[in-house]
């Protein structure tokens, strides 16, 4: 028989024959394609030219008199402390809450159930501002008296108590609020995927609802609930006007969660300051902005990460 | 999966009676009766009321306590008589039940706390006046809500054919080096906080027109860059659905790409992409950060996009709440009322979305 | 209508990976070829190279020439898309658009093109299509129903019709039957029969005895290990092929000793 080695050829030389339309087609579709690069190039650029006359000023003319890094510090420091406490809270809850729709609630209800947290996961950032200050900071005040009284001694509470209510702490639940339909609905999505097959091996196995969830639904969802708590979490940091309206602000570094003096965050800072600001003001601002903007690509990077690592071990596919 | 706990109830009653006869299968001690977590949580409430009672009544304290009573009560006398695994079992069924209704509580809360405050203003006033001239009761949100349309509409113009030609680009032709990059970069598009795209309209409208520029159009293009990767995400997963056999079929006769695309792809999953684009403006109609900053907020009714400042309802809830004038009621009314009718927009238009995917799902098979 | 292909050392590939190697075959018009062999041999494939359909995967190519009548299908200046509406295709699962009506499907291949017809015109194609596919009798009263309402071998006898309405030269068969019941099977072999009068046929099988009851021309493509390109072995009548093939490798597969 002939050889079978295969023999890399060129591919045709004679230029394959397209339609007009076609070619329109493909074009506009690939022009919009790029077009979104160039958009997000955009985004970088602007924001760096914007944000330059900040970073290259001389640290006694930006708000503060004390250099860029002094002003971004409490607020990214304010950032990260608000997002990780809503994450801390919210993950677990909504990991319950999205196993109870899958798993536990009546097929009927939980379809219900599904559309409801949907439904929450879009309601207006401003809509959850609104009842963090109106409602859950002064329902807090009982709750921080008594966390100082008994734990005061945790660095966490020491004090003094907010009157108000408008503290760290509640900043970090209004968050976690807004982040728990989120990660309960990408949580829900994956643990509703879990093969069936893998179910009931585990069930065939005399093993418990809980012994079975622990066995094929936990190990299957755990990249999608890492995606979902990523995604909670970018959201989380880049939250504005829920902090805006709830948080009260004095600057501070501290991990006080209950008191009124706090640091407050990147994005609320610039909705807070940005109305009234002009000048060199503004360029501070948007090289605040920018380093949000970092930030949250690196927690979104590493998400992807986590999740294509993790994938191949999940034994989804 | 509702049928969970019957399915093991039966298991293991069908395991007693060989128990009983031979050793060697792992003997059940027993069973709780249907009734017992019900009979349990009863006991719970009926004890730590009493104790309560005698201490200081709380709503609060009463439901938290009875809750870890019961958590404990199931635990232990599950344990006694169903063994440790049916115990530990019953446990995280309690912990993941009463961890729902935890979370459900803010979350009715928010709803109740809007509804109630908002109702007062939810007038035939609030959408037909403005705010101009207005310094205490009366006014309403009309130059808001056309603002908040006019803003949304142009960003929706703007990212639905971008965001649809997008998606049908890495669908249908992506390969290769572009389209791996497109998809990259519009998974960092998603993770862009809605604040910094507002600072980016500014910014962007600031260099050509000089600082300090507000206007709707600045709006308008800060939503589409949070609107646009939202588009390509749900119309990819969509075109994707889409079996290949359908464009083989019309491939087949002699049909060119393009209009494969156009009359065969699209249209098997309008309903689908339709949905994501409604999803998708949902999303962006009650942002308020970029708004803030790109478009600013003002009294009267303003049609031009592209000239000052215009209002927008969520901005408009934000300045009512923050800095009201005085008396201070009618402020706090209409931004609760501003959020209401927001937070209702919203909700039709998911409800929207919902009903498009039902009609126009894919009849298959 | 009905016209003769011929294929010429024809090579099929997919990137630099050679999928088919050296395919010379002679199939004459108004007759049913069966294309036979184990999976993954290159039959489909080589089926899918006579429209142009395998170009559907980027980077496919193919060296070689393949005629109809004479006219070199790969020839410059060919535009895909025209041959495919000479040679039509019928594939593995029955595949209406889900979108359209039955009346709709038939007329498909036009609509789709912007062909603009006449009612009459287009009702005439409907009924003619639908009487060649045999189905008529099963869905004139029906016409303005989902194509997706019908049963597996309703709906493939409608992408036959889908197929026939733009009055093709060829019809390609993709194992048409391998998702059907026995009853549907044996609608559209008799079917098979009907249309080779009109049709070059060329039907892809993994259906000995499909094979054996349809065609008057066999090919046996065979494949001899993974990586390596598939191989037309034989084409020779369908009687010769079953009863005394040349070579070895095809008796060894007819007699159902290996594949």
């Amino acid at each position: 028989m002939t050889t079978t080695q295969v023999t890399p050829t060129p591919p045709t030389t004679a230029k394959p024959v397209t339609q007009l339309g076609d070619r329109i087609f493909a074009g506009s579709a690939k022009g919009a394609g790029i077009l979104i690069l160039v958009v997000l190039a955009g985004v970088a650029a602007f924001l760096l030219s914007e944000a330059l006359p900040a970073i290259v000023a001389p640290a006694d003319e930006l708000p503060g008199d004390q250099g860029l890094m002094v002003y971004i510090w409490p607020l990214l420091f304010g950032t990260l402390l608000s997002a990780f406490l809503a994450l801390v809270i919210a993950t677990p809850l909504a990991v319950c809450v999205a196993l109870f729709i899958s798993h536990y609630a009546p097929r009927r209800l939980a379809q219900g159930l599904g559309y409801l947290v949907d439904l929450l996961a879009a309601v207006p950032s401003i809509v959850y501002g609104l009842w963090g200050a109106w409602t859950l900071a002064p329902a807090s005040v009982g709750l921080t008296t008594w966390l100082n009284d008994y734990l005061g001694w945790i660095p966490l509470f020491a004090g003094p108590v907010s009157t108000t209510g408008r503290t760290m702490l509640v900043a970090g639940l209004v968050l976690a609020v807004m982040i728990l339909p989120i990660i309960t609905a990408v949580a829900r999505e994956v643990f509703l995927q879990t093969p069936k097959l893998h179910e009931e091996a585990a069930l065939a196995l005399g093993a418990t609802r809980w012994e079975m969830i622990r066995m094929a639904v936990i190990p299957f969802g755990r990249s999608g609930v890492i995606s979902g708590a990523m995604l909670g979490l970018g959201r989380a940091l880049g939250e504005t006007m829920a902090v805006a309206i709830v948080l009260s602000v004095s600057g501070a570094v501290t991990f006080n969660l209950i008191s009124s003096g706090n640091p407050s965050t990147i994005a609320a800072n610039i909705a807070l300051q940005f109305p009234e600001s002009s000048g060199l003001a503004v360029n501070t601002l948007i090289a605040s902005g920018l380093v949000l903007f970092v930030v949250t690509l690196a927690v979104n990077m590493l998400a992807r990460y986590i999740v294509n690592r993790r994938r191949e071990f999940s034994g989804a596919n | 999966m509702s049928t969970g706990t019957e399915r093991t109830d039966i298991d293991t009653t069908s395991l007693e009676a060989p128990a009983t006869s031979t050793p060697d299968v792992p003997r059940v001690q027993g069973t709780l009766p249907r009734w017992a977590p019900w009979g349990l949580l009863a006991g719970a409430a009926v004890v730590v009321g009493a104790i309560l009672a005698v201490t200081g009544f709380s709503v609060g304290l009463w439901v938290f306590l009875t809750a870890v009573l019961f958590a404990l009560a199931t635990y232990v006398i599950s344990r006694m008589v169903e063994g440790a695994r049916r115990a530990t079992d019953r446990l995280v069924t309690v912990i993941v039940s009463a961890a729902f209704l935890v979370a459900m509580i803010p979350l009715i809360s928010v709803i109740w706390t809007v509804v109630s405050n908002g109702i007062a203003r939810f007038d035939v006033a609030f959408f037909t006046n403005s705010m101009r001239g207005v310094v205490g009761e009366g006014g309403g949100a009309y130059h808001a809500i056309v603002g908040t349309l006019i803003i949304t509409g142009l960003a929706a113009v703007m990212s639905i054919p971008i965001g649809v030609l997008t998606a049908i680009f890495l669908v249908e032709y992506g390969r290769g080096r572009l389209s791996r990059a497109i998809t990259f970069f519009v998974d960092v598009m998603t993770g862009i906080p809605s604040i910094v795209a507002g600072l980016f309209a500014y910014a962007l409208f600031a260099l050509i027109l000089g600082p300090g520029v507000r206007m709707g159009f600045a709006g308008a293009v800060a939503l589409t860059v949070l609107m646009i990767p939202i588009v390509v995400r749900s119309t990819e997963e969509m075109l994707k659905i889409v079996p290949n056999e359908l464009r083989e079929a019309s491939y087949a006769l002699g049909v060119p790409k393009w209009r494969t695309i156009l009359k065969v792809v699209i249209p098997t999953t309008a309903g689908g992409i339709a949905t994501g684009i409604t999803l998708a403006i949902a999303r962006v109609i009650g942002e308020t950060a970029p708004l803030l900053v790109a478009v600013g907020i003002t009294t009267g009714v303003n049609l031009n996009p592209f000239d000052d400042r215009m209002a927008t309802l969520p901005v408009f809830s934000y300045y009512s709440y923050v800095a009201p004038g005085i008396p201070r009621e009618p402020f706090l009314d209409r931004a609760w009322t501003a959020a209401l009718v927001l937070m209702i927009i919203v909700m039709l238009l998911n409800v929207v979305a919902r009903i498009i995917s039902r009609a126009f799902a894919p009849k298959t098979r | 209508m009905s016209k003769n292909i011929d294929a010429k050392d024809l090579s099929i590939y997919y990137g630099s990976f050679r999928a088919v190697e050296g395919v010379n075959i002679s199939i004459r018009k108004q007759t049913v070829t069966a294309l036979i062999g184990p999976s993954g041999c290159g039959k489909s494939t080589f089926l899918r190279s006579i429209n142009r359909m395998h170009e559907v995967i980027p980077g496919a190519h193919v060296e070689g020439r393949l005629e109809l009548d004479g006219q070199d299908l790969y020839g410059p200046g060919v535009d895909p898309v025209g041959v495919r509406r000479q040679i039509g295709m019928v594939f593995q699962r029955p595949n209406p658009f889900p979108t359209m009506s039955i009346y709709d499907n038939v007329i498909a291949g036009m609509r789709l093109n912007n062909k603009k017809s006449k009612k009459a015109d287009l009702d005439d194609t409907v009924e003619r299509s639908l009487r060649g596919a045999n189905l008529w009798n099963e869905v004139k009263d029906r016409l303005d129903k989902p194509g997706s309402s019908l049963s597996g071998g309703q709906q493939q006898r409608l992408c036959i019709a889908r197929a026939i309405a733009v009055q093709p030269d060829v019809l390609l068969m993709d194992e048409p039957c391998s998702a059907l019941d026995p009853i549907s099977t044996l609608a559209i072999e008799d079917l098979i029969n009907e249309l080779k009068t009109d049709y070059t046929i060329v039907i892809v099988t993994h259906n000995m005895q499909q094979a054996a009851r349809v065609s008057d021309f066999t090919g046996f493509f065979n494949i001899e290990g993974t990586g390596k390109p598939g191989k037309l072995v034989e084409m020779d009548e369908t009687k010769t092929i079953f009863s005394q093939p040349k070579q070895k490798a095809t008796e060894d597969y007819v007699s159902g000793r290996f594949g």
